[in-house]
């Protein structure tokens, strides 16, 4: 079974993002990019099931600027066989994303595919459930756990009470929570046998996907910002406060 | 131009995630009907029928609504698409993972966790965990809306509408349940209580979370979350976790313990009205939110406060 794991480029999580002054979007220049944590998470639980061996090949794949080919080049130090770049400019949004997905899955045929819950970019959290749709296929979002079995999959999912577990009939779509494993580091090796793994460039273009947004940006500005209080000296001050002056007890 | 909420519920009643969508599905402008999926659902359609403008409910009851899976609810949905210009839910675990499996069928871009409706077609929405907020105008026929409830007030009771059975989409047969495990608590979910205790990395096992956070969450009948460090550590379960990726809570007080403040964190809770935080560090950055901050050692501050509390008669 081969799979195929989407990853993204986006800022790092440790990053604090700023708005840029004119509303026009956060400002991207000189900040720090990395993979998108949530497909660390999809790219290791594809090479664990390679080590156990369930998959034959795990094969990941990036839809962006030409610098995404470095968040492949990650995901191919973590172990992973080969990479697909598809290069498109500015605002792909998950819908265009997931068709070209479907377009790249109809031509590799894996027998699942996973992809991280949500991008920590634009929080959209669609992608994974688009592609499940556009392609037919199973679904199971936000997986703690992971089970083979033949063609079908076992998935334990984190929702909002508790867990749920689903049997999906394969090929299938499974989306990442943070429970799901820690992923590895590369190692220097790795990096350096990395460099020799092949990536296959493609474009946006190639698969004739219409990548117009559907959902125009009017603008985006900072939260309301909210101010740090008052520091208390002990409980007894702390409930005073709390019951007088915040009306909350 | 008619909207279709679709309902968070449990079969025997409606949960108030729904009664705060429908403030959001309102403001489109339009109709509402509300849609009813689940198995034994008729006391949850009931309710549904008596909240405040609603015009019609639509119940489909069948098995394949029981366990909440993608797959045919997201038929169920697309099956009714005809009749409706906009599908509006909850953005809770239920609707993260169905609604955009109907945007993409219906071939339109969902807009995830708005918290506000500018116009019928604008909205607004946080990105980079609430670091920014975005204004997106969606140029789709038919509107996908997921909603942030914690920003929305909960639509109060006051209607009668009708309610009428809805035909079951033919079950596409992709997933099946096999088993769940949902923690059974007394206290307030946390999406809706009015007061949270949550617990960090700080509080160093499962067992101080038992000693030391739950009877304060008691003693102030407070819903208990936990930052993702101490659900990763094992200190508490998934479905306590609070944050980017958890839940997004905004109670009138929020006490954080032992948290140091990740900007992840932030994001799921910095809309409360009140917060106090409890840390040894008084560097951390959660005192940068706490309206009322206590540098003091967990482990006699939280005692100490329970005990206070028990002395107001709480």
């Amino acid at each position: 079974m081969k799979v195929l794991v989407p990853v993204k480029r986006v800022v790092d999580f440790n990053v604090k993002v700023r708005v840029k002054s004119d509303g026009t979007g956060v400002e991207l220049a000189n900040v720090k990019m990395s993979m998108n944590p949530f497909d660390e998470i999809a790219v290791e639980e594809a090479l664990r099931l390679k080590e156990a061996g369930k998959a034959t090949e795990v094969v990941v794949v990036s839809i962006g600027p030409a610098q995404a080919s470095e968040t492949i080049r990650t995901g191919l130090a973590m172990g992973a066989d080969r990479g697909i770049l598809v290069k498109a400019e500015g605002n792909v949004e998950p819908l265009a994303v997931a068709k070209i997905l479907k377009a790249v899955a109809d031509a590799e045929k894996p027998g699942l595919i996973i992809l991280g819950k949500q991008a920590i970019d634009d929080d959209s959290n669609q992608t994974g459930q688009m592609l499940a749709a556009l392609l037919g296929w199973s679904q199971a979002t936000f997986a703690s756990k992971l089970e083979v079995e033949g063609s079908d999959f076992k998935v334990t999912r984190e929702v909002d009470g508790g867990l749920q577990t689903v049997k999906l009939k394969g090929p299938a779509i499974v989306t990442t929570d943070l429970r799901l494993n820690e992923p590895r580091y590369a190692s220097l090796p790795n990096i350096m046998k990395a460099k020799k793994k092949p990536i296959d460039d493609k474009n946006a273009s190639d698969y004739g996907i219409d990548l117009t947004p559907h959902l125009e940006v009017l603008k985006t500005a900072e939260p309301p910002g909210r101010k740090g209080g008052v520091k208390v000296k002990d409980v007894a001050e702390l409930v005073s406060k709390l019951k007088t002056e915040a009306g909350v007890l | 131009m008619t909207t279709l909420l679709i309902a968070e519920h449990d079969n025997a009643s409606i949960k108030d995630a729904t009664n705060k969508t429908l403030t959001a599905a309102a403001a489109l402008g339009a109709d509402v009907h509300v849609l009813v999926a689940g198995e034994n659902a008729k006391a949850a359609a009931d309710a549904a029928a008596k909240l405040a403008g609603v015009k019609k409910v639509l119940l489909a009851d069948n098995a394949a609504y029981a366990h909440d899976l993608a797959e045919p609810l997201a038929a169920l949905i697309v099956s009714l698409a005809p009749g409706y210009d906009a599908f509006v839910a909850p953005a809770t675990s239920r609707f993260k993972n169905v609604m955009p499996r109907v945007a993409a069928l219906l071939d339109v871009m969902q807009v995830s966790e708005i918290i506000k409706v500018v116009s019928p077609d604008t909205f607004e929405r946080p990105i980079y965990a609430g670091n920014a907020i975005q204004t997106v105008k969606s140029k789709d026929a038919k509107k996908v809306i997921t909603v942030r409830t914690s920003t929305f007030a909960a639509a109060g009771e006051g209607g009668s509408a009708p309610i009428e059975n809805a035909a079951a989409a033919a079950d596409p047969g992709l997933s099946s349940f096999l088993g769940e495990e949902v923690a059974k608590s007394d206290r307030p979910e946390l999406t809706s209580a009015k007061i949270i205790v949550s617990g960090g990395r700080a509080m160093q096992s499962r067992e101080n979370f038992a000693k030391y956070i739950e009877p304060l969450a008691d003693k102030l009948g407070a819903g208990v979350g936990a930052s993702r460090a101490a659900v990763d550590a094992g200190y508490a379960p998934n479905d306590w976790q609070v944050g980017q990726t958890g839940k997004v809570v905004a109670p009138e007080l929020y006490v954080a313990i032992g948290i140091s403040g990740a900007i992840q964190h932030l994001a799921g809770m910095k809309d409360s009205k009140v917060i106090v935080a409890i840390n040894k560090d008084e560097d951390a950055p959660i005192f940068q939110v706490a309206d009322y901050g206590l540098v003091a050692d967990l482990y006699q501050a939280v005692p100490e406060l329970t005990d206070a509390l028990g002395k107001l008669g709480k």
